[in-house]
């Protein structure tokens, strides 16, 4: 039976919805409640940036929402989709096809060329390692890599290795983008140019971006963001709060 | 994805010849030394197949070949005697002092064959004729016996050399070639009225008594009935072999000194494929993590390393035995090492590279099977 986030293209389910949900690392007095019993909702067609100091709980609560992570109690949704009880191949199987990520150390494999590395979420899901290669190659093209499809990331600037692990995010057309502090490592001009892609790769139909940042610069490009304090959600900003909000902060 | 595992082990470059080099000294040191050990085993039966016959006998207490405990003259006759025996033939066997030309003094094994019908002749003669055995004070010597003995001349001895033996002259007749024995001993065929004559008197000078069994019975029922009627110890070639093997593997040093070197290779196998291939996963942790955060499942990531480590495995394995074979050839030439590789240790050699190949992959296996994919989250 195939999943509300394969059949539903329907716009008003929410991309991403966790309801109390409590994740805590470590037992005894070196538990660490990271979550505590946090509500939080990503809608379709939006860019939705998390944001808050360190250790507040931020890549928690994007492992959560990616499916990388168990968590203790609370509902986690994504596109309509229960993960509670979920068996853990499951899972596996629904982030293989649903889910594209972008890691702030872009963790392309080194000895592996450009469309290699591409093709990877493509192989994944099964699709014919030619067709593969030459789907990969297209969109490296269209992200500006185009000649370079044979080369190794090591031998790209960090601003071109991102834009691989952008290309490798979306190339199996996920309906859910996550990417941990995808500027962090980039220049303030190549940082823009980043953001600017994740906010097209938004705008497609049926499909959201959700990024965890420390990155002030990169406020302006959310449709949504979500403030987080010590496991909990200090705020939600959209329309004119987000851009107060933007204007406090940057 | 199996092509992607195996790129991302050939990119590791100095990881991947590690491995290969690993594995190839692990099935070097495991089939060249079972080749050499094997190789001397078959040295300690070479009898049986320099002096072919389908039934030995010896005395009850003798359990292998080297081994003489002297039998009577008149045994010849009781064993003649028994049902399903066609013919048998006393032999002579024991390790005599011979003079070279220089005048250094050689142990040889020395063989007396029954003169009239030559049985447990030599199965190869290169020069001259064994006929002539039947003449007085004449011998046949294998080529390692002419090189041995004829070290005072400059040459190997030729067919009409004469040399001495427990000062007594015998003169060459003929020259063949033979399996080298256990001992080291080279060869020398007299006839078995000749081979009393050389050697030092004793009592009872019958070492064995060689037999074949009459058409249509098998050695080894003539052998039982030989037993059963005579009371003395009666082999067939397998039976003796077998005997012979056990004996020195239960009385020597040897098998335990070779297993030791083998299962040594087989350990630093271990060592340095396991040790080095949980390294390579333990860097490609990270892209594993990846792999698995984007829905790489644990199956499908097991399988890769399971991969990566056979391939290493393989190629370890087939250099490993090439070098093995270069080694067999080289050695081929004047049989020095001993040297015989069986299929048998070619196949368990195989059966011990992907085993330690497996062993390697399950070290990563099981690091890989408790990575959480959040892990690649967390920086």
């Amino acid at each position: 039976m195939n999943s509300p986030a394969e059949n539903s293209p329907d716009s008003s389910v929410p991309a991403v919805a966790l309801r109390g949900v409590v994740k805590a690392f470590g037992t005894g007095d070196a538990r660490t409640v990271a979550l505590k019993g946090t509500d939080f909702t990503a809608s379709q067609g939006e860019l939705h940036l998390v944001v808050g100091p360190s250790g507040c709980g931020k890549t928690t609560l994007l492992s959560v929402a990616a499916g990388t992570l168990d968590w203790e109690s609370g509902t986690v949704d994504v596109f309509g989709t229960r993960l509670n009880g979920m068996p853990r191949s499951r899972v596996t199987a629904f982030r293989r096809k649903n889910v594209g990520f972008i890691f702030q150390q872009f963790n392309l494999i080194p000895t592996l060329d450009l469309v290699e590395n591409v093709s990877v979420p493509l192989l994944l899901n099964d699709v014919r390692r030619r067709e593969a290669e030459e789907k990969s190659a297209a969109l490296l093209q269209q992200l500006g890599l185009g000649g370079k499809e044979r080369k190794r990331p090591t031998q790209l600037s960090g601003g071109q290795q991102q834009r691989v692990a952008i290309a490798r995010a979306l190339i199996h057309e996920p309906r859910l983008l996550i990417a941990d502090e995808p500027t962090s490592a980039l220049d303030r001009e190549t940082g823009h140019q980043i953001m600017d892609i994740l906010a097209q790769a938004a705008r497609a139909p049926g499909r959201s971006v959700i990024i965890v940042t420390h990155d002030p610069r990169t406020y302006r490009y959310a449709d949504r963001l979500t403030d987080m304090e010590d496991g909990g959600i200090a705020g939600v900003y959209h329309g004119q709060a987000l851009r107060d909000f933007v204007s406090i902060h940057h | 994805m199996f092509h992607l595992a195996l790129r991302m082990l050939l990119g590791d470059r100095a990881k991947y010849i590690m491995l290969v080099g690993g594995l190839t000294f692990s099935a070097l040191l495991m089939t060249q030394q079972n080749g050499v050990f094997q190789g001397l085993l078959a040295w300690t039966t070479s009898h049986m197949r320099n002096m072919r016959a389908s039934i030995w006998v010896v005395d009850s207490r003798v359990e292998q070949v080297n081994e003489t405990k002297a039998l009577r003259d008149t045994d010849v006759n009781r064993v003649r005697s028994v049902a399903g025996v066609d013919f048998a033939m006393p032999l002579f066997q024991g390790v005599l002092k011979a003079r070279a030309a220089e005048g250094s003094e050689k142990l040889i094994q020395m063989i007396g064959i029954h003169a009239g019908t030559l049985f447990g002749r030599p199965t190869k003669v290169l020069e001259g004729e064994l006929e002539q055995l039947r003449m007085a004070n004449t011998v046949a010597i294998d080529e390692l016996a002419a090189e041995r003995l004829g070290s005072g001349v400059g040459r190997p001895l030729r067919i009409g050399d004469n040399f001495e033996i427990n000062d007594r002259e015998a003169r060459v007749v003929a020259i063949c070639r033979t399996e080298r024995h256990f001992f080291g001993y080279p060869y020398v065929f007299a006839s078995y009225d000749q081979a009393l004559q050389f050697a030092p008197r004793q009592r009872k000078m019958l070492s064995m008594i060689l037999a074949e069994p009459r058409p249509g019975m098998t050695p080894e029922e003539v052998a039982r009935n030989i037993q059963a009627e005579t009371g003395l110890a009666a082999y067939t070639v397998p039976q003796f072999e077998k005997s012979t093997i056990s004996w020195i593997w239960r009385n020597t040093g040897i098998p335990a000194s070779f297993m030791t070197t083998i299962i040594l290779g087989f350990i630093v196998g271990i060592a340095i494929a396991g040790q080095t291939f949980y390294s390579f996963v333990l860097e490609n942790l990270r892209h594993l993590g990846a792999l698995k955060a984007m829905g790489a499942s644990n199956g499908l990531l097991s399988a890769m390393l399971l991969f990566q480590a056979m391939t290493v495995g393989i190629i370890g394995y087939g250099m490993g035995l090439g070098l093995t074979a270069l080694f067999g050839f080289a050695v081929a030439e004047n049989g020095q090492p001993p040297f015989k590789l069986q299929p048998e240790a070619i196949l368990r050699t195989f059966a011990a590279i992907l085993l330690i190949s497996g062993l390697a992959a399950l070290l990563g296996i099981r690091k890989v099977a408790k990575l959480e994919p959040a892990v690649v989250f967390r920086g």
